[in-house]
This record gives structure tokens, sequence and C-alpha cells, in this order.
């Protein structure tokens, strides 16, 4: 079995933001291309154009229904649809790391990024069985476990502009709902993001530790609640046409260069 | 074991060379950076510099690479040597192929250019293509508008000089309210993403109209799951409550809109037009004075309120008919509640909402600026509200009005072209009288006397013959569809099929899937194009199709030109057609041959120069009688529509020139230098208010955007439309025929109404069924990829809990759905986020057997299926026994959304091998692709 570090310099990570992902998938594709043309081994697609096509991913993206409980105020509220990408989430107690018989997987010191070191990995596949979140997926072509790797061979690389030094999921997103930084500072803007917003581990009952963060879905459908606010706002200045020309006269004569 | 952390390469070398030029996975055109390791391509991302999607990039964008690798690209031309339909081709060279298509069209153009039908489908280069055909001198050109959204671009045009999408922007800066309808996941793409994610990432609110709660939709932060078809109504409604409240910018509404204009009262062939001066500048009553005068005069306060009174006729403004409609009982939300499917409490809390971020939290920019009249402003007030609107809107048969119903919602808040509103994107505004006229004047042998397309502004311009006939093949521009902008690309088959209004010899069709995705009545169309007449020809003699797949559409050509994929080409992005322009700037781009084809295929593009060449066409010919343009991209450098404005606005003459300017040789390097685009800026000042800022149009001038200062009022009512009603009323010497007249008094309302769609003959069929395109897909192109295959390979029916419930249906069972004109047998799902009386599914998922190179027994063969069998081009019979177009009676839209189902269980998920109907399968002109991938081009 393979040991974690005691603890991490910093602890790299990403905060996704589930009020605003629109599910596109943009981030599932790019990581694809990306870690298709780098690290290790490509990511293989069986049955390419045939009746089951599967291949390797390291992040997807699940879309959940979800039906809010009734309440005083919203006695019938709406489903909502909820869009969820899924990736390593870099833990810093990774049981996938230690349950891995051949030290290939490890969680590096300097940023705690949880890697697979390709040429050790002799795909047992007991790492992507002990991952509560799934995270982990084996490939078909190569016989070897594939994770998301944050972008190690990106978020360092002198030969990308320091504004692209970044994983190339975040870089991507049209939406901007997925953040990169260092979760160990809580001075870093990710770290201030999900303190003001809420973020979430996932399944922190594992006892996983993500590092991570899910910030999630402000409330919805509220307006009514509201009518109050807005009501006055409404207040009829008429009920009738009639009515309503006295009053423009009136209201006409306020505008800037009117007679009042 | 202890930690032994391997050494690794962290700054590996990327590629060795990026190449920047313009995605086409969708219409959306955003910028690309292509990295090249040993001239393949390795890896494709967002250009950070690029105004479109400034680095980001969708799931297709970054999927290219399958898609310009993929196993179902054509190879060479062909020649059908089976029957139609059946896929059987020999592959021939360019030069046979070129010499069957100049065979074919030679002399169709010497004899009788209209026995011609060109038209094109999602073409990015219609300002070129549209230029061939009026060369050729065929009156039978369009693209893809008219089944796609000319609602929503001709109701923007007719009622503000711009619309939503290509036409403008939420200034989404400084927006605190935004509220979309109808907008499903695709138009346009990322740079609504990165819109909602830039306006959540500070908290303003997002409202999402739509039966559907997904995409877009899903992270608003109020739904409205609207009864399809109603959202028209329930603008109005907003318009009633907001008018009762008095929550209206009168300021705007007097100065911007014709709402203080005086329309003529007199009975007669003027009724309801505007009354207008010697110059035909419309009157209105300046407040200041009391007096009539023209509504552009220096210093004049038009009057909202004020009536003219001539010979004991009492002329009132137009603001007058909008209260006095719009303050009935009718559009109570009270009244239309139950048909919309909106609580009425919500209604007014939505309504409410527009008016407090509108008024209550309006703020002031810095900017000075002068109005059209010569007044100078020291702020420009921003009213915090954008709206944005697509398909959902406009596919409905009373789409236009809706549109323009929208418009006023938006016009009457005072939100557009205002900071923190909706703003235009160059060369928008642009009002109607600045567009060209629709042409139809064919010579044989010579071009046609205009370009095919434009704005009408009454009876006058319609394309009709001498005998009344349509002159166009898709009967656009009659009093069917009399302001039908973009054509009827949906109605050119069946016509040309029926031989109404006349027979055509040769259809000549590009990247449009008509015999499957793109067409309504999707079987119908198949029959149409392989039906023969009794001397054993083709009722439709000869096809021509070009397409750079092998899709569903190869299979019935005769003579198949195959295109290059994206990264292969020549294309302009022009300001002449559909360009990427910002609310701040201009801006146009180019595609460039980043990689060489392997196969022989050649650019359509330039084919056409080459085939306009041997056609002896003007605009490609020299005088010498030699080919012009050698190919696209030489086109693209060398043609000038106008001296000094060509298809290009950047780095002209000298390099230094925006707009106008001399050819410049060096044109295309600059834009491949300059990462693919050229964006030229608005200056400061001249960036809102644009239909009436003097800064912008005189900058608008000199770029080359108009000849001469435009500046017009936004048109809540529409003299047009009267124009044509006029005309229904019995005025004027051009009369529609008699079975049109009240349709045309009741839909051409010049002020916007809201009318239940035709449903007669749909009694029973009481469910709406809706398409909606997938975020990672774009219609046929993405399910022969085989990365974005594995996001969406498969469509089920999208099916509300309460009709699951009510049918005994689970997910994966199969239900019949039928509609008045077919059914078909497909998979369910339920889905609890969604309208209870709706229906949906992914569009263009479901695929014919043998097309796009998948193996037979793909699911998308198998299990996916199309709405479009269901959809019929017209309507079912009236009691008169007259089918009529299923379209907007306004534009000739088709009206997709107006479908109307009922469903039963057919089966559990293991009764059925496959979604019905079944069709043959045809033979694939490429064979399938490869069973595995391991894509990785670089060491």
């Amino acid at each position: 079995m393979t040991q974690l570090p005691q603890s991490t310099d910093r602890k790299m990570g990403l905060v996704i933001d589930l009020d605003t992902c629109v599910g596109c998938h943009a981030c599932v594709i790019s990581c694809k291309g990306w870690n298709t043309e780098n690290y290790g081994a490509p990511l293989s697609d069986q049955d390419a154009y045939g009746s089951d096509p599967s291949g390797t991913f390291l992040n997807r993206v699940h879309s959940f229904e979800v039906q809010p409980t009734p309440c005083q105020s919203n006695p019938a509220p709406e489903a909502q649809l909820i869009h969820f990408p899924k990736s390593c989430l870099h833990c810093e107690d990774a049981p996938c790391v230690t349950v891995c018989p051949t030290g290939a997987s490890y969680k590096r010191v300097e940023d705690g990024i949880v890697l697979v070191n390709e040429s050790d990995c002799i795909g047992c596949g007991l790492c992507a069985w002990s991952c509560p979140y799934g995270a982990r997926e084996l490939d078909q072509a190569e016989g070897v476990m594939k994770k998301c790797t944050l972008c190690v061979d990106r978020i360092y690389n002198e030969n990308l502009e320091e504004v692209d030094r970044v994983p190339t999921c975040v870089r991507t997103c049209p939406a901007g709902a997925r953040h990169f930084g260092d979760l160990g500072d809580p001075n870093s803007d990710v770290s201030q993001l999900v303190a003001e917003r809420g973020g979430m581990d996932l399944m922190p009952e594992m006892g996983t530790k993500p590092v991570n963060k899910y910030l999630p879905p402000r409330p919805k459908d509220t307006i009514e609640e509201q009518i109050d606010i807005l009501a006055p706002l409404l207040a009829p200045i008429a009920e009738e046409p009639q009515g309503f020309l006295g009053w423009l006269d009136k209201a006409l004569d306020k505008l800037p260069g009117g007679n009042a | 074991m202890t930690i032994q952390q391997p050494k690794i390469d962290t700054s590996p070398k990327i590629s060795d060379e990026i190449r920047r030029t313009t995605c086409y996975m969708c219409a959306c055109r955003c910028g690309i950076n292509v990295h090249m390791k040993s001239g393949k391509v390795a890896y494709i991302e967002g250009n950070r510099d690029h105004p479109v999607n400034k680095g980001v990039l969708c799931a297709k964008g970054s999927a290219g690479i399958m898609q310009v690798n993929a196993p179902s690209r054509l190879r060479a031309p062909l020649k059908r040597v089976g029957p139609r339909g059946s896929g059987a081709f020999e592959e021939i060279s360019w030069e046979e192929a070129l010499t069957m298509a100049t065979d074919l069209l030679e002399p169709i153009r010497k004899d009788n250019p209209e026995k011609l039908a060109f038209f094109t489908g999602r073409d990015q280069s219609q300002s070129f293509t549209s230029f061939w055909a009026q060369h050729f001198g065929t009156p039978n050109y369009a693209a893809h508008g008219g089944f796609c959204s000319v609602n929503m671009a001709a109701g923007g045009i007719y009622t503000m000089g711009g619309a939503f999408w290509e036409f403008g922007q939420p200034d989404w800066d400084h927006t605190k309210l935004f509220m979309m309808f109808g907008v499903a996941e695709d138009h346009d793409s990322n740079p609504i993403k990165m819109g909602l994610g830039k306006i959540k990432a500070r908290g303003a609110r997002v409202i999402g109209v739509n039966p559907i709660r997904s995409g877009y939709n899903a992270i608003a932060d109020e739904w409205v799951g609207i009864t399809p078809g109603t959202d028209g109504l329930f603008i109005l409604s907003m318009i009633h409550v907001l008018l009762k409240a008095g929550k209206i910018d009168l300021d705007y509404l007097s100065r911007y809109t014709n709402a203080p204009v005086l329309v003529n009262a007199s009975e007669g062939a003027e009724n309801g037009l505007f009354l207008r001066d010697a110059d035909g500048k419309p009157l209105v009553i300046d407040r200041n004075t009391g007096e009539l005068t023209a509504f552009n005069k220096p210093g004049v306060r038009p009057d909202l309120s004020a009536t003219h009174t001539i010979d004991g006729v009492t002329h009132r403004p137009v603001f007058h008919q909008m209260v006095e409609r719009y303050m009935a009982d009718e559009y109570a939300p009270e009244a239309i509640a139950d048909r919309c499917g909106i609580p009425a409490k919500r209604i007014r809390a939505i309504a409410g909402e527009l008016a407090r971020v509108a008024f209550d939290e309006a703020f002031e920019l810095d900017k000075e600026w002068t109005d059209f009249r010569g007044e100078k402003h020291t702020k420009m007030i921003g009213r915090p509200v954008a709206m944005h609107s697509m398909r959902g809107v406009s596919a409905h048969a009373n789409g236009f009005q809706t549109c323009r119903a929208l418009h006023v919602l938006q016009i009457i808040l005072g939100t557009v072209e205002v900071p923190g509103g909706f703003r235009f994107k160059p060369p928008y505004p642009k009002p109607v009288e600045a567009h060209p006229k629709p042409h139809y004047g064919v010579t044989p042998g010579k071009p046609l006397d205009g370009p095919h397309l434009g704005y009408v502004t009454g009876p006058d311009d319609l394309c009709l013959k001498e005998d009344g006939s349509a002159a166009r093949i898709d009967k656009a521009y009659t009093w069917e569809n009399p302001m039908s902008a973009h054509g009827l690309m949906h109605m050119v088959i069946s016509n040309a099929h029926a031989g109404d209004p006349y027979k055509i010899d040769t259809l000549f069709m590009y990247m449009a899937n008509m015999s499957w995705n793109s067409s309504m009545n999707t079987k119908g169309v198949m029959e149409m194009l392989t039906d023969k007449d009794e001397n054993g020809d083709y009722v439709i003699p000869n096809i021509i199709y070009s397409d750079a797949y092998s899709s569903e559409m190869v299979a019935y050509a005769d003579l198949v030109l195959p295109d290059t994929t994206y990264l292969e080409r020549h294309d302009c992005i022009s300001l002449l057609d559909r360009p990427i322009c910002e609310a701040d700037a201009a801006a146009d781009a180019i595609r460039w041959p980043v990689i060489e084809p392997d196969r022989d295929v050649r650019g359509f593009q330039s084919v056409l120069c080459e085939l306009g060449a041997r056609l002896n066409l003007p605009g490609f010919v020299n005088e010498d009688g030699s080919q012009k343009y050698a190919d696209y991209g030489d086109y693209i450098v060398n043609h000038q529509r106008k001296p000094g404005i060509g298809p290009l606005h950047g780095f002209r003459g000298d390099g230094t020139q925006a707009g106008r300017g001399d050819v410049n040789p060096e044109q295309l390097d600059k834009y491949i230098e300059n990462g693919g685009f050229c964006v030229t800026h608005i200056p400061d000042g001249a960036d809102y208010y644009k239909p009436w800022n003097a800064a912008y149009q005189d900058w608008a001038v000199e770029i080359g955007l108009y000849d001469s200062p435009q500046p017009y009022l936004f048109q809540l009512y529409s003299e047009p439309m009267r124009k044509f009603q006029l005309a229904a009323e019995g005025h004027g010497d051009r009369q529609p025929p008699e079975h049109l007249r009240e349709r045309i008094k009741e839909t051409l309302d010049p002020l916007p109404i809201w009318y239940e769609t035709d449903q007669e003959g749909n009694q029973g069929f009481t469910v709406n069924a809706l398409t909606q395109r997938p975020m990672a897909m774009y219609h046929s192109w993405g399910t022969q990829n085989a990365w974005l295959r594995q996001l969406h390979g498969r469509n089920p029916l999208y099916v509300p809990t309460k009709l699951m419930r009510q049918h005994g249906l689970s997910d994966g069972d199969w239900a019949k759905v039928t509609s008045p004109h077919g059914s078909i047998t497909v998979p369910v799902m339920e889905m609890a986020a969604l309208n209870d009386n709706t229906v949906w599914t992914w569009n263009a998922i479901g695929k014919r057997k043998g097309a796009w190179a998948l193996e037979e027994d793909a699911p998308e063969a198998t299990k996916g299926f199309l709405l479009n069998h269901l959809i019929h081009e017209l309507l079912p019979p009236k009691a008169d026994g007259m089918r009529w177009a299923n379209s907007d009676p306004v534009t000739g839209q088709a009206a997709w959304f107006d479908l109307k189902v009922k469903i039963e269980k057919a089966g559990a998920p293991d009764d059925l091998p496959e979604s019905q109907p079944v069709f043959e399968p045809i033979k694939s002109p490429v064979g399938t692709g490869p069973k595995n991938l391991a894509w990785k081009v670089g060491k």
C-alpha cells in the first residue's frame, strides 16, 4: 500500500459553481482534447462509431433533477435541474492512493495533486474501486488508470503564458463556473469565494477531505415572495384609457423640458 | 510504500505552431487556436484575443479535431449510378463534375434562369452565394433563415432596426436583470454563457421563460414554464400591467419611437397610415408649440398625448392606440394566466421586477452625446433590464407578432440601446428603409435585377408575376407570407415537386440536410426527391448537392460536390452578411486553410468561382472571359461590392484603413497575423443610443456601414403592415386573393397582437411537442463526432411527470406519438422540470442507417428519432379542402413549434427493437469509421 504525504505545501484544486454551470460539457471535451494529446497515454475511445461508444474521460457532467420540498411560502415548488461536473477532487485523505499496490498512485507534496505514474500502474482497478466519487477511469486501450491531473502539465508550464497556466477545463469554461487555486491558503481568491458562497465538500461523510469545493445553487423561484415589495410599484394610475391619458398629460409636463 | 515521488515534466512543449482561425462547429463563430504538431492538428482551444469568445470554447469547438478527421468526410466528387436515394455513386474527377454541372446549368441560364433553385443551408457566405445566384439570374435563392428564425430577424428589423443574436446583445457589463424568452441551448452559444456567468458573478437576476428547464433556463433564478406559443400573450399582459401603473419611459417613447406620430383617421386608402409632411416625414405635435411638426425637426418635443383635428377628423398618435388596446381587460394577468400556464400573481411580480429594476435601479453614465435633432445630452441614462429571445418565440405561426410584442416591451421600458439594456451590434441599427427590397426581375442570360432578399414596405414590393402568381419557387413575398425576409427554404422541395408555382429543372443545394433533419415531413420529402413522372423521369429532374460529409441528403443528389472541412478552407465572416460584431465594435473574421485536404475535395465557394466562370457569369469573369477569381480567397480580397467596400473591412488600402479602402493584396496575411479577425472600435460616446446618436451615425458612414446617416424612430406601430391590411380591405391595385383577405386583416395588425395558431384539424391532439439542440451538439454535424456522440448519442422523448403517470409510462418504455400527419414510436424518459403538457427531444440526434459513417446499429440509427416526421409543411385540410402552409402568415417562418401530438404507451423497453419509422439503410459512399480511437499526433 502507498502512503500519503503528512501534509502538502499547497492544496491546489477546483471550485465549481453549481449556480452558474449550464451543463454545456465544454470542460469535458476540452479535458478530453488536452489529455488525449498530453500527459500519459491518450484517452481512447472504443466502438467510436458503433453501437456502444465508450471512451475514457477525466471529467464528466451529470445532470440531476431536484424536487424542492414544499414550504409555506412556496407550497408547490417547481422542479429544478442541476448540472454537476465531476472529476478527481484531489482528496487530502485520498483512498485511491493508499489502496494502490504498486505506488503508481500518489499525492504530490508540493501541491497536493493526485497523479498516476502510468509506468508503474498495472491496471488492477483497486483505486477506482476505492474512490467514492467514481473519478477514475481505466483506459481500455492502454490498460492504465487515468484521472484528472489538474493539468499538472499546464499549471507550471513555462511554454504557456502565465494567464494560461490553469487547467484546460477552467480556461475553456464559457460560463466562468470553474475556478482554480490554492484552497490551503485562506486568502486565495478561491478560498474567499468558498467562504462567501458557502462552498461545500462533496460527500464529507466519506472522510476523504476533498480539496475541490462546490458552490451551491442560489435559491430559485422566489419572486412571488417579493410581491409585497413589488406590488406598490404597480399601483394603477388609471383603470381606463381615458384616465390614463389624463395622467399622461401631467406626467409629460414633469419630463425634462416640460411645463411643470 | 514510502513516498518516492516521480519526476515529471511540468513544462512540456505545447505544439510546433499555433494557427488562429474561426470555428465552424456551430454558427457562433468563435476564434480558435489550432495547435499544430508535425503539420497535424493536435489540440484546439479558444483564442483569448477574439471578440466573440475571449478564450473560452464550448464542447463542440474543442471536439473540432474529431470533425476534421471524421470518417464521414466525403473524398471525391460523386456521380449517382443507382436510383436516387440508394446511395450508389461512383467517384469522378473534378473536371467531369464541373463539366456535368456546367452542362446542366448553361441551358437553364440561357433560356429560363428561374428553373434553377439554388438554396444554401447553414451557409456563412450568403453575401457570396447570393451574389453568385444573382449573376446567374435566378430569383430562386435563399439560405436557411426561413426555417430557422426569420420571425426574430424580421420582427426586430421592422420594429427597431435590429434583432437579437447577430444583431445585438445585452449590455452584460451593466445589466441587473436579464430575461430570456424561448432561448434553448444554442443561439448564440458562448457569448450567452459568458454573459450569464458575468452577471451571475455580480448577483444579477436571470428570468428564463421556456417550457423546458434545461441549459440556460436551469440556472435562471426564476423559471417560467410557459405553455408553448403563448409568450406573446404573457408579454402583452406585462405591457398591460406596466401601462396601468404608468411604469413606462415617457421621455424615451416621445423622443425615439413613433409613439407620438399621428395616425391618419380618415376613411379611405390612407386610413391607419402616418400623417406626413411634403417631404414624407411622419408628423407629430410639438409639445412646445402645439404645432404639427416633422418628427426630426431640431428642437421638437414630440407630444405623446396631443391629437390633431383636420376637417372634423381627429388624428391620434400611435400611443393613444397602444393605451387603448393594451389597457383592455383581455390582457389582464387574471384573464390570460390559464392560457399561458403562469399564475397571475407571478405575472404581476415579474412585471413589477422589470419596473423596479428599469426605473428604481436606473443609473447614469457620464458620457456626452448629441442626438439626431441636434440636442446635446450630458449623460446617458441606464435602465439595467436586458432581454434575449430565440427560436422558442420565433418558430410559431404567431412568432412575428410575438417578437414585435417583445420589442415593444423592451421599448416602453426604455431599455433598448441604453446602458444596461439591449444594444445593437454594427452594421445594426439599420432601419427597414436602409435594407434592399426583394428583387425578382429575370432576363434570360442576364443577372437578376438586384438582390433576392430584402424588406418589403407594402404590397408594391411583393414578388408577384403579372398574373399574380408567385415569382419565387418558395412563394416568398406573396400574400401568403408577405414579409418573408429570408425566403422559405422549407417549401422549396414540395413546391418544386408540385410544380407550383412552376416546375424547375435543377435543385442546387449546399449544407442543407433536406432529406432528414432540415425538413418538415421528412418521409414525404424523400418521396418527392425520388418521385418519377409518367415518362419515368424524376419529377425534380436534376439535383446537385454540396456537403463536406456523408449526410442523409447526399444519397438524393445526382451530382455531389464534396466540400472541405472548416480547417481546410477560406471563409469570411463578413460585414456584408452575418458578421461577428460586438456592441462596442465592428468586427469580421476569416477562415484559412490551416491544414490542406488529404482528399480530392474543394471548398464550395471556390467551386462556385470556377463554375461561375465556366458559365460566363458577369461577376465571375474578366473582360476577356477568363476566370476572375482563382478561388474564394482571391474573391475575399479582390471583390468590391461598391468601390472601396469588400467582403472584409479590415486592413484595406495600405493596410491601415478600416471599412472603406482599396483592395489590399496582403489583406488575408494581415488577418492571419492578427489572429484571423479584425476589430474596429466605436468611439466613446457613440456607443449607446446608436439609432439617434449623431456620432455613431457619422462613424457608421465613415467605415462604410451606411452611405449617409440613417437616424430613425422605433416602429411600435408598423406602417408596412398596415399597408397590407389596407390592401386586404380593398384599397390599391394589388389585391390579395379572396381566401387570404381575412387572415391578412387579422394577422398583419400594425400593433402587436397575440392569436392562437391555427388549430383546425388538431382536434384531439393536445400535447405540445418541441425540440431543442443540445449545447454540445449542433444539428447533424455532431453525431458523427466520436467525442460528442458519447455525450448525446441518444435522444429519448422527455415526458413530464403528469403525462408519464397518466399514460402508465416508465423510463425506457416505448411510446407512440401521433400528430394529424403521422406517428413515430420512440423511447421515453421522465422529466419533472418541464411544462406539464409538453414533451420534447433533442434535435437531429436521430440518424438514418448508412449515413455519417456510423455503424448501422449505432444508437442514433436504432433508438434515435426525428420529430420531423410528425410535422407537415402544410396544415391539415380546412373545411373547403384547402391546406395552408404551416408557417407564420406574416413571414413564412416554419412553425415547427406549433406541433401538437397525443401519446400512448407502445411497449416495455424490450418489446421493440427500434424506434419507428425505420428506413432502408443507404449505401455509404465512405464506409464506416474505425472501431477504436487513441488519437495522439505528437510523440
